[in-house]
């Protein structure tokens, strides 16, 4: 069933200042699966997402997107990053940054046009911010916000959607309605990686799930890795305080 | 053409080739980067004068918007060790230079007219008679010449890259995942503001040309949500400061350029009181509108909450919610005024509307759904006649 390989990680390790923040990681991530990196604060989650989308670059490894360099591989990948690495105040609106999703397809100097526009509405429409279109991105929600990022992601129409932290400081009702765009992503053959944070929605919104601190620690179907034993491994020994939390 | 008009004209296109890269830097929090680059661009301009004794030559233009780039990149080098932050990096950096510079400037130069008031504050008065000659025919003002070919360029650069220069100055990473490198982006952005600074150095001086290139932008931001309208509006300041301070240097027989930079502050100071939405005066007004909504809701939730007469009556109120009398009666008469209470015998009564209202309200404070945000901000405008 899981024939090919979306994304291959070999003997990646990426420091900031000298300080390993990844240790050697090897990793494959099959096509079409809907999978949540875990591990504990500062365990290189986001590190790893941006050194495969080549914005930070390892000291040591390397990177394929379907067998090739990243570099070579843009189109077939989107990217959400986190919300709060972004400046909300900046001026524009919420369908100007749906339209940046477009960008990548578009290329240096060429601009975006009625295709573009329309791309970016249906995504808005499809995230339920259709309605929100020319307000200013400050005037938005945090649940807003995070849809408007995911219609952006939407936009680019990508094989691979890479979404850092993609729940963080959402209402439940934009949980849900983010969960079900993802899964519906997956149904469409798409794969979906997705940094997150809560242990406990694991199992139910994601079928596989990768094991992260500094280095790599599991990866696979969450029926069978999901368990005590690596739970432990990645969070030390009061990994229950953590999934409590 | 004469003077007084070449003045203006290069006033003003300094003012604008400066309000475009301007409001990149003050988007990207880079305000202070400019400074740096004005000081540290005069060590160049020496040097460059050293060898080509010609300040409008494009040779200098560009050594002097070298030394601006090196100054970027020493910010840079110094932040990256993690001892010190970026603030400190850039107060290291541009005194060092332009010391460097000073001290060219007092040893091997005392006899041209590199003079260190000019290099602080230009000299927009001379820069119109200082002629661009080819063969004995004069081509006007050569600062005109530099500025106006500088201005093109940057035109040009920001049609070309405008949405480039957009997505990297909002989100760096997916700039960078999609293949829009942000270092070339951002090194790109730094020349353009180097060479600008070099071209209107001559014309306004190392201090003001930092004040063009911030205070459009900076009350542009406050005026506007749409980044075009910024760049309209940034371009519309400094044309504006250019005249207006152009005419007040002469009614005050002062420097043009402390002129220009006066009305640019004036400019930013009417902006900042009165803008709309972002104004002190606006947010000051908002503020008092939201402290009388909420007064508004506590008092009609302790109707809600309480059936009795007893603590319904206007007297039982001010002991009950803890309201000085001014604030209970202000809130009463609201209530009163939008049709949400009625008043018998001093006991007071939710309407229908009321009731709604107040259900309406508290739902959406439990729930705290997004849609029913829009909603509420239709509601809460009711109290703002």
């Amino acid at each position: 069933m899981e024939q090919k390989i979306a994304v291959a990680v070999d003997d990646l390790t990426v420091a900031y200042n000298y300080k390993p923040v990844l240790w050697d990681i090897d990793l494959s991530i099959p096509e079409g699966v809907l999978m949540a990196i875990v591990g504990p604060n500062g365990a290189g989650k986001s590190t790893l997402i941006k050194s495969i989308l080549g914005i930070i670059d390892p000291i040591a490894g390397s990177v394929a997107v379907y067998g090739k360099p990243y570099k070579k591989q843009r189109d077939k990948v989107a990217y959400v990053p986190q919300k709060g690495s972004v400046d909300w105040d900046f001026p524009t609106t919420a369908l100007d940054v749906v339209m940046m999703g477009t960008y990548g397809a578009l290329g240096w100097i060429k601009r975006p046009g009625a295709k573009q526009k329309k791309q970016a509405l249906e995504a808005l429409e499809k995230v339920g911010m259709l309605a929100f279109k020319g307000r200013q991105i400050s005037q938005l929600s945090g649940g807003q916000q995070q849809r408007i990022f995911l219609a952006r992601a939407l936009v680019q129409n990508a094989a691979i959607y890479f979404m850092d932290e993609p729940f963080q400081g959402v209402d439940a009702t934009t949980e849900i309605a983010i969960i079900n765009i993802l899964k519906e992503l997956r149904k469409a053959g798409k794969t979906v990686i997705v940094v997150h944070h809560d242990l406990q929605t694991v199992p139910e919104y994601f079928d596989w799930v990768t094991f992260l601190n500094v280095k790599h620690i599991a990866t696979g179907p969450v029926k069978d890795i999901f368990n005590d034993d690596n739970l432990t491994k990645t969070y030390g020994i009061n990994y229950k305080v953590a999934v409590q939390k | 053409m004469n003077a007084e008009l070449a003045i203006i004209l290069i006033a003003c296109l300094t003012a604008v080739a400066c309000a475009i890269p301007g409001v990149f830097l003050v988007l990207r929090k880079m305000a202070l980067i400019s400074d740096a680059i004005s000081h540290s661009i005069l060590p160049g301009i020496v040097i460059g004068f050293f060898i080509t004794e010609d300040l409008a030559s494009p040779w200098l233009i560009l050594l002097a918007a070298f030394s601006g780039i090196i100054t970027v990149v020493l910010v840079e080098a110094i932040q990256k060790t993690g001892l010190v932050k970026e603030d400190t990096a850039i107060g290291l950096v541009f005194p060092a230079l332009f010391s460097i510079g000073v001290l060219l400037i007092a040893i091997y130069a005392n006899d041209i007219h590199l003079d260190t008031d000019a290099v602080l504050v230009g000299r927009l008065e001379y820069a119109a008679f200082d002629k661009l000659m080819i063969d004995h025919v004069s081509y006007g003002p050569k600062s005109m010449w530099t500025i106006s070919i500088t201005l093109v360029i940057t035109l040009a650069l920001l049609f070309a890259f405008y949405k480039e220069l957009k997505l990297s100055t909002f989100d760096i990473g997916l700039s960078s995942a999609l293949g829009f490198s942000p270092v070339v982006l951002h090194y790109g952005l730094m020349s353009v503001a180097s060479v600008t600074t070099v071209v209107s150095f001559d014309a306004v001086g190392a201090i003001l040309v930092v004040a063009l290139m911030i205070a459009p932008a900076a009350a542009a931001y406050l005026l506007t949500t749409d980044l075009k309208k910024m760049i309209v509006l940034s371009i519309l300041f400094g044309i504006m400061s250019a005249i207006g301070g152009y005419y007040f240097a002469v009614w005050l027989d002062a420097s043009i350029s402390g002129s220009i930079t006066t009305v640019l502050g004036l400019i930013f100071l009417l902006v900042y009181l009165f803008a709309p939405t972002k104004g002190l005066i606006a947010v000051l007004f908002r503020q008092k509108r939201q402290r009388t909504e909420v007064s508004l809701l506590t008092f009609l939730l302790h109707l809600n909450n309480h059936d009795s007469i007893e603590e319904r009556r206007v007297a039982h109120l001010h002991e009950h919610i803890n309201w000085g009398k001014v604030r209970a009666k202000t809130v009463l008469e609201l209530a009163q005024k939008n049709n949400m209470i009625t008043m018998q015998d001093e006991v007071v009564s939710l309407t229908n509307k009321g009731l709604k209202f107040t259900e309406k309200a508290l739902d959406y404070i439990i729930t705290n759904k997004d849609e029913q945000i829009e909603d509420m901000k239709d509601d809460f405008f009711l109290f703002r006649g």
